[in-house]
């Protein structure tokens, strides 16, 4: 900011005296956000010590999860939240972007207007009402179709086949499609309840990105001849490709803790996976389901590493995402 | 923005001096919680009192009154003496109502009520039993046409009192399920769908064709779920209500602090998975910034609850409390303290 | 694009390879329906929430025909707390008011902190702390919500004794923090450096250009910031889980637990009894309505800036 050269000699030890108290009070307000960030660090990791300091590293490879013998190890809700938040994000990312060109590129303004708009609601929408609509509407309906698959008798066969692969504790790319059960909820809805979740965030954030893509770029392409699906592919979206990555991982943080949609549809089974209807959890769904009766000390101190996981997790994927968009952005539209 | 901030601070103010009355906050099982609502609706309009209960579950309840976080917990299993020795303060006990877990199913076509015993549960639960047409099934409901579903097991994911009372009775009757999942509020399932409170376990089984659950019996007949009936350890089938519940306690000593375990019990015509709920409280009301006029209004409510609230157990399914066990409770009620201070 | 690169394509069409033409039209076909799948969840939770809600929130019972749909219509969702389990005729009052309080005491939180932290990072851009603020400020926006509720409980409920609606606001007002300075610090950098300058030049404290000048000229962004930031966290259940815990009686007091519309709706959706499925649906149906009409007037405030 550029001072002006002199101020009237009046004013300048009193404003100077005010300016200083201001900026200690705009200081320390700020500052809070250090603090809750340090209180947090220091509350989840003085809570999770006692598990971490029990079962150290294996606390993230053992599979058992017993409250019962006190031994406790994370690495199903691990693959589940990863396995969740990553097949979302597979599904979601193409149709996001897809989505984005739409409004950015296709549509006119009369329609791109409340395209755009409807899907910045969806990302208003909260979790909770997510799980709602999950498991009154879309639980309902693949609940049906889990019926429907004991009708004819090849499929009973195919099942048969598939429960011993179960029971023999493997499974095979076909049965991984099968229907362990009728309930509806699993792996799958989940799945699909994160996708619709996520969507909103990677869509606004490309279509932002490409709306800042400079007209000249489009325009120099067309020039030369290019149909609109070449100028999108060959210029606009590499163009845009940090700005759409980051929104990416940003989607990802998201995707990773979400809590009470995935809670109320996954079926918490800490079981390993067989079937993309089978019951999984998740961290955060683990954390929502026991932290409230964790009594044991140790129990308590396993769930709140969960926590403590998930927050670095976080933290990392929200490093990740500046460093891409900041190495990757073409220097204009930083 | 300035604005915002006012009025943000004043509703803080006003809030806090606006609320003098006296409430009550407990937590816990849900098990009891259709009786609990109503007694606690009742008590409001003929005392005033509010009560607020949350039914997030036994191990929850338990959880909060460790860490005195409410005035009162509700819980269907006791606590051990290993659980009470990290409390702060002595705890005491107090059964309120006897229930009974009835193990609902929903099997679209099958009229007949089904009959099951321990270890066919205990293989249900540990996966051995999958189809609804496998022998063991078959063989307890001779004449009745079994579909080759699948079972699609659903069982609690939170700490739960009901949890602990159906795998009370599980160990009592399978070794092999005492050994590899065992008792406990919350336990390592073998399989199953995880749902919250029994209200979470009977909408699953409400809504899934082929689903088998374990829930309180009001949570069944409240929401029309079809139960069936239980082999007791006399060999004989009961179907679960307040009487077979109630005579689960007939012979079993009740000791002087009320903790006690009623499964599989040796009468006759008892039905086997049953079981007091209990309210968990401290003998000395004195902790935190508590004042003695709430723990006169907690003493005040648990008294009710063991003599005229009674009235409300019946109505909803639970059993009465037998009168030497209200007796017991109310010898309990009486030794809370305040401060060293008698209440 | 303007006219002129539209009639240059258009003109150039002829002469395009099939191969090119076709891929071009596959791929906005394609882009088209990918657009219909994302917006067709929004119009189906949307329709949905209107028919099932509607009638949820008044006890209308449209299976008796038109007419009969209003015999025991009534306004209980409003004004009554929900009855005992198996009971008819409850409501959310308890759930409404608690919501609208703890909103009220997280704005208290999230709004002085989250502008404060704005001024900083867009008005003293040289200070040595402002890079380390920003990071963790954006660091903060990232985490989870529910380990914000794992913090309140560890802060405010183990340390006061009891759960309570200030916690719950707490962990709420967290939320809100990073969004608020987002936005500010992006509103305050839009104001011309001139207008300072012209501030400076008066002889007015740097300060008093802030606060009277820079911040008046941003105000209608920052409201829209903190009004999407209160759409955000209005509909947070899961941070109020351990914190506020839940309340089945009307509560305004901050230090008691206290219940919120998510709370119950996650509550009403988990259970079995047809009558908690209703006020949940209702309750989804104003919770939805309460964010989209903030988030429709944050649009309108930053036009009128």
């Amino acid at each position: 900011m550029i001072e002006p050269v002199k101020r009237p000699a009046v004013n300048s030890s009193l404003s100077s005296a005010s300016d200083r108290v201001f900026e200690y009070i705009i200081l320390a307000l700020a500052s809070i956000i250090v603090l809750v960030f340090l209180l947090s660090l220091y509350q989840l990791g003085k809570e999770s010590w006692p598990a971490l300091q029990k079962f150290g590293l294996s606390f993230f490879t053992n599979r058992e999860w017993n409250p019962v013998t006190s031994n406790f190890g994370a690495i199903s809700m691990i693959t589940g939240t990863l396995i969740t938040s990553l097949a979302a994000l597979a599904i979601s990312v193409p149709l996001a972007i897809a989505s984005a060109l739409f409004v950015a590129e296709y549509a006119p303004k009369w329609l791109a207007d409340p395209v755009g708009y409807l899907i910045e609601l969806l990302a208003a929408v909260p979790s909770v009402v997510y799980g709602l609509f999950a498991l009154f509407v879309i639980a309902k309906g693949l609940s049906h179709w889990q019926q429907s698959f004991f009708t004819s008798p090849e499929k009973i066969a195919t099942y048969t086949h598939c429960k011993s692969l179960w029971d023999a504790g493997t499974t095979s790319f076909q049965c991984f499609f099968v229907p362990i059960s009728f309930d509806g909820r699993g792996l799958a809805l989940a799945i699909i309840i994160l996708t619709i979740m996520i969507l909103p965030y990677t869509a606004s954030v490309a279509r932002d990105v490409i709306r800042l893509v400079p007209a000249d770029q489009r325009e120099a392409m067309y020039a030369l001849g290019a149909t609109k699906w070449e100028v999108i592919s060959k210029a606009i979206l590499p163009y845009a490709r940090a700005g759409i990555m980051g929104g990416v991982i940003l989607a990802l943080g998201r995707a990773l803790g979400e809590t009470l949609a995935v809670a109320m549809v996954i079926g918490d089974s800490q079981d390993s996976i067989k079937s993309i209807f089978s019951g999984a959890s998740t961290m955060a769904s683990v954390i929502a389901n026991q932290f409230g009766d964790a009594q044991e000390q140790i129990h308590r101190s396993s769930v709140v590493t969960l926590g403590f996981t998930l927050f670095f997790l976080s933290v990392l994927v929200n490093y990740i995402a500046r460093i891409i968009i900041a190495r990757l952005t073409p220097k204009g539209i930083q | 923005m300035k604005k915002i901030l006012l009025l943000g601070l004043a509703l803080v103010t006003t809030a806090t001096t606006a609320s003098a009355q006296t409430t009550l906050t407990g937590a816990g099982a849900s098990f009891p919680y259709p009786l609990y609502s109503k007694m606690f609706d009742e008590y409001k309009k003929a005392n005033g009192v509010s009560v607020n209960y949350q039914s997030v579950g036994s191990g929850a309840g338990q959880k909060q009154i460790l860490e005195r976080t409410v005035d009162f917990a509700g819980s269907d299993t006791a606590m051990s003496d290993a659980q009470m020795k990290d409390a702060p303060g002595k705890l005491l006990h107090i059964p309120t109502a006897i229930g009974a877990v009835v193990p609902s199913y929903n099997l679209p076509g099958v009229t007949a009520t089904l009959k099951f015993d321990g270890p066919t549960l205990a293989n249900i639960y540990l996966g051995k039993i999958k189809t609804w047409n496998d022998p063991a099934i078959a063989k307890l409901n001779a004449g009745v046409t079994l579909p080759p579903l699948p079972i699609t097991v659903v069982r609690r994911s939170d700490g739960s009192g009901t949890t602990g009372v159906f795998t009370d009775y599980l160990s009592k009757v399978s070794s092999e399920w005492k050994t590899k999942v065992g008792s406990a509020t919350s336990v390592s399932w073998p399989i199953g769908t995880g749902a919250k409170g029994n209200d979470g376990v009977a909408g699953v089984v409400k809504s899934t064709p082929g689903a088998l659950g374990y829930v309180e019996l009001v949570y069944a007949k409240q929401n029309k779920l079809t139960f069936g009936t239980m082999k007791n350890r006399a060999g004989k089938f009961i179907v679960a209500d307040n009487v077979p519940a109630s005579l689960a306690a007939n012979g079993v000593v009740i000791p002087a602090d009320t903790r006690v375990s009623l499964t599989n019990s040796a009468n006759a015509d008892a039905y086997p998975i049953a079981s007091f709920t209990y309210v968990i409280f401290y003998q000395d009301q004195k902790y935190a910034n508590r004042t003695e006029a709430q723990a006169q209004a907690l003493q005040k409510l648990l008294n009710w609850m063991v003599t005229s609230g009674q009235q409300f157990n019946e109505p909803l399914d639970y059993a009465k409390l037998p009168e030497g066990v209200a007796k017991k409770a109310q010898t309990i009620i009486n030794t809370m303290t305040y401060g060293g201070k008698k209440l | 694009m303007s006219a002129a690169t539209k009639a240059m394509t258009s003109s150039r069409e002829t002469t395009l390879s099939p191969v090119r033409k076709t891929t071009n039209a596959v791929m906005g076909g394609l882009i088209l329906l990918a657009t219909v799948v994302v917006v067709l969840p929004l119009i189906l939770i949307f329709l949905y929430l209107l028919r099932e809600g509607f009638a949820s929130m008044f006890n209308l019972d449209f299976s008796k025909g038109f007419a009969g749909a209003f015999q025991n219509a009534n306004l209980n969702f409003f004004t009554h707390v929900p009855a005992p389990e198996g009971e008819k005729g409850g409501g959310m009052l308890n759930a409404i008011l608690g919501t609208l309080e703890m909103l009220a005491l997280a704005s208290v939180i999230g709004v002085g902190v989250g502008v404060a932290g704005g001024i900083f990072l867009a008005e003293y851009p040289k200070h040595p702390l402002m890079p380390t603020i920003r990071m963790i400020s954006d660091v903060l926006g990232g985490i989870p919500a529910i380990v914000m509720g794992l913090v309140a409980y560890g802060l405010m409920v183990l340390t006061m004794g009891h759960f309570s609606g200030l916690a719950g606001a707490l962990a709420l007002g967290f939320l809100m923090i990073p969004i608020v300075v987002r936005t500010a610090e992006e509103v305050l950098k839009l104001v011309p450096q001139t207008v300072r300058e012209a501030g400076l030049a008066l002889g007015l404290p740097k300060w008093l250009v802030i606060m009277k000048i820079v911040l008046p000229a941003a105000a209608g962004g920052i409201i829209t910031g903190i009004m999407l930031s209160l759409a955000r966290v209005a509909g947070e259940a899961a941070p109020l889980l351990f914190t506020a815990f839940g309340n089945n009686q009307v509560s305004t007091d901050p230090l008691k637990p206290m219940s919120a519309l998510p709370l119950e709706i996650f509550r009403g959706a988990t259970s079995a009894y047809d009558e908690n499925q209703r006020l949940a649906k209702a309750g989804a149906l104003l919770l939805i309505a309460m964010i989209f009409v903030t988030s429709l007037l944050a649009r309108r405030f930053s036009r009128l800036k």
